[in-house]
């Protein structure tokens, strides 16, 4: 029936992670803002063909608040369908024109051996005509885009709910989806033993968090290792600042850096050899900027200057390193080598440019933006020099890029309380991300992890 | 524009917090062993005042009375919290007195220690106000220094904007939290 266009995925992860899972609420994510216009589309709710009880994970359900969330579809009202249909065969694409969606998703969750599952889907552009190859062949093979059939263990169907909405996400607007990466954040809770930070890993949608640390003192910083099996942070413990590598898959971790002074801002560069971050162990009062190489355990200086040094990233092609200066009085942005030499100033709007982070490709620089006393997101198009200001909120920070650069993560106060919100790079589409208690900031979006 | 405001998803796991360890200990996770390689302090160094809210209040004597100036609430050495303006690292002249006598004291007691912990609002980026809060705390170091301190009985640690004593999200909270707290370690060491 899905004969030709079935495709077997080989099984889509293997072994468990690790974690020192204790104490978690899930991130709350809500669309604030979207785009006017968005794609028109219909997800029919899969159909389980098994004779027991549906499993617990709804894929269907899964699929259509990960491309709702994009604030790029138009999600069509299941109470509005004309028909339920499970597969091309059953689908009569008239009823649908008729409801005014370009696209439709129908598919079903099959019992496979040992508790696994079969999920089948077929993504269908309504209006696509026949080409001279298609004569005789039936509606739903000329309009289908994307047929598969994704074996998932029992454990795993929100991960094969993800990998879903990427396939249709890539085929609908060409560009490479993040559903199925992480993000990592900090949480601050009070409560009666004072206050709680935690360092938590969570699907990029919010669900399945663990605990990677928690500590009566600070945690900050939180940086992936290109290949998202690590975190760099920084942790208070102890009553002073150090580094820490933590390995996430079996919890052990190395402190990488204790010196006397700042221990701060540690970033991985994209080949995962180094680690830039900032020490003041040399002159106590001013923090400068250092590479570490976690090989050798070799520190490289880059910067020289009494100014505060700090909050370096890499270049994606790990050539160069943006930093935090108030060399000039304020803090603004430059560029370095990353052998070090003569930075370049790269910001001149405004009085307080800080906390860089590279888009994906290289192209965008988003950053803290003092205005005042209010502090947004801004992004600055390296190539042509314009500097945009995406957000609108008083205290905005710690922004981080999707991995396919569709969405910038940063922390903002909604309500006198600490939470995420995203923003698409157009500045179109606005997210918020909350706890139900407590404060979340400081988020990383983790990498592309296949 | 559209305003959705629309709650896709709405799930509670976990109930937050409960069994995840006492206070003051901290939980990596799977408990795995510290490797460490950040050839960092000695052992048994002051190690700063730590986990408590920043104590600013008078330490109490142990036993009863107690003739130590840092124990007398109407000295200038009861005053161990001094405040910064915006983006500003420079001592208000108001305080200069006050860390002068810290100074003596210092000077005096040669076996004392403290710990100057530089803190900012919570206004800018948070690697940056650790930048800031140290440059505060390195101000009052230099001018406790300059009146007869050693080296060796100050520590700086900045903690930036991490431990505000008030958490609020306003100016007044914000003027509270932009300060230098200076935390005595008597025989610590």
């Amino acid at each position: 029936m899905l004969n030709r266009m079935i495709r077997w995925i080989p099984a889509l992860l293997c072994g468990g992670l690790l974690w020192s899972a204790s104490a978690y609420a899930v991130l709350e994510i809500q669309i604030t803002q979207g785009i006017e216009g968005g794609v028109p589309i219909a997800i029919v709710p899969f159909k389980w063909t098994g004779s027991g009880a549906p499993p617990g994970q709804d894929v269907s359900a899964i699929v259509s608040a990960d491309l709702a969330r994009t604030g790029r579809f138009k999600l069509l009202a299941s109470k509005n369908f004309l028909e339920r249909p499970h597969s091309g065969a059953e689908v009569n694409f008239e009823n649908w024109r008729s409801l005014g969606v370009d696209d439709l998703v129908v598919g079903q969750v099959r019992p496979a051996a040992g508790g696994a599952y079969n999920v089948q889907f077929q993504l269908f552009d309504i209006y696509k005509a026949p080409t001279g190859q298609d004569i005789g062949k039936p509606d739903y093979q000329i309009k289908q885009l994307a047929g598969y059939s994704v074996p998932s263990r029992a454990n795993e169907l929100r991960r094969t709910a993800h990998y879903i909405s990427d396939i249709i996400y890539k085929q609908l607007t060409g560009q490479r989806g993040a559903f199925s990466t992480r993000i990592a954040y900090i949480t601050v809770t009070h409560g009666r033993k004072g206050t709680l930070y935690s360092l938590q890993v969570a699907d990029a949608d919010g669900y399945n968090p663990h605990e990677v640390l928690n500590s009566p003192a600070p945690i900050m910083s939180p940086s992936w290792s290109p290949d998202g099996s690590k975190l760099a942070y920084v942790s208070f413990e102890g009553g002073r600042p150090a580094i820490y590598i933590q390995d996430l898959a079996t919890g052990a971790r190395q402190k990488v850096s204790a010196r006397k002074g700042i221990n701060g801002a540690p970033a991985w560069s994209p080949d995962g050899k180094q680690l830039a971050l900032t020490l003041s162990y040399v002159d106590q009062g001013n923090p400068e900027i250092f590479v570490l190489n976690l090989a050798t355990h070799a520190l490289r200086r880059i910067t020289y200057n009494s100014a505060i040094d700090t909050e370096p990233t890499w270049s994606p092609d790990g050539k160069s390193l943006v930093f935090t200066s108030d060399r000039s009085g304020g803090p603004q942005l430059y560029q370095v080598d990353a052998s070090g030499g003569r930075p370049k100033r790269l910001t001149f709007d405004g009085s307080y440019n800080a906390r860089a982070a590279f888009s994906p490709d290289g192209k965008l620089l988003a950053m803290v933006h003092g205005e005042g006393k209010v502090f947004k997101i801004a992004v600055l198009d390296l190539k042509t020099g314009l500097f945009r200001v995406l957000t609108d909120g008083r205290e905005d920070e710690s922004p981080t890029f999707a991995p396919n650069g569709s969405m910038i993560l940063y922390a903002t106060v909604y309500k006198q309380r600490g939470v995420l919100a995203a923003v698409s790079v157009d500045g179109r589409v606005r997210q918020r991300l909350q706890l139900r208690d407590g404060e979340v900031r400081e988020p990383a979006w983790g990498p592309f992890t296949d | 524009m559209s305003n959705m405001t629309k709650v896709l998803m709405v799930v509670v796991l976990g109930v937050f917090l409960s069994a995840c360890g006492s206070s003051g200990e901290v939980k990596p996770g799977s408990g795995a062993p510290v490797e460490d390689h950040s050839q960092g302090l000695p052992a048994g160094g002051a190690s700063g005042s730590g986990q408590a809210g920043g104590s600013t209040n008078a330490l109490p004597g142990q036993s009863g009375v107690s003739t130590d100036a840092l124990d007398n609430p109407s000295s200038p050495l009861a005053t161990r919290v001094f405040y910064f303006d915006f983006d500003s690292s420079e001592v208000h002249a108001s305080d200069r007195p006050i860390i002068a006598a810290h100074a003596q004291y210092l000077a005096s007691h040669p076996d004392t220690h403290v710990v100057l912990e530089g803190n900012t609002d919570e206004r800018g980026s948070r690697e940056y106000n650790i930048g800031l809060g140290e440059r505060r705390a390195e101000a009052v170091r230099r001018l406790l220094l300059f009146q007869g301190a050693t080296d060796k009985q100050i520590q700086v640690v900045s903690y930036g904007e991490e431990r505000p004593v008030d958490p609020g999200h306003n100016e007044q909270a914000w003027a509270k939290n932009r300060r230098v707290e200076i935390v005595y370690k008597r025989g610590a060491q």
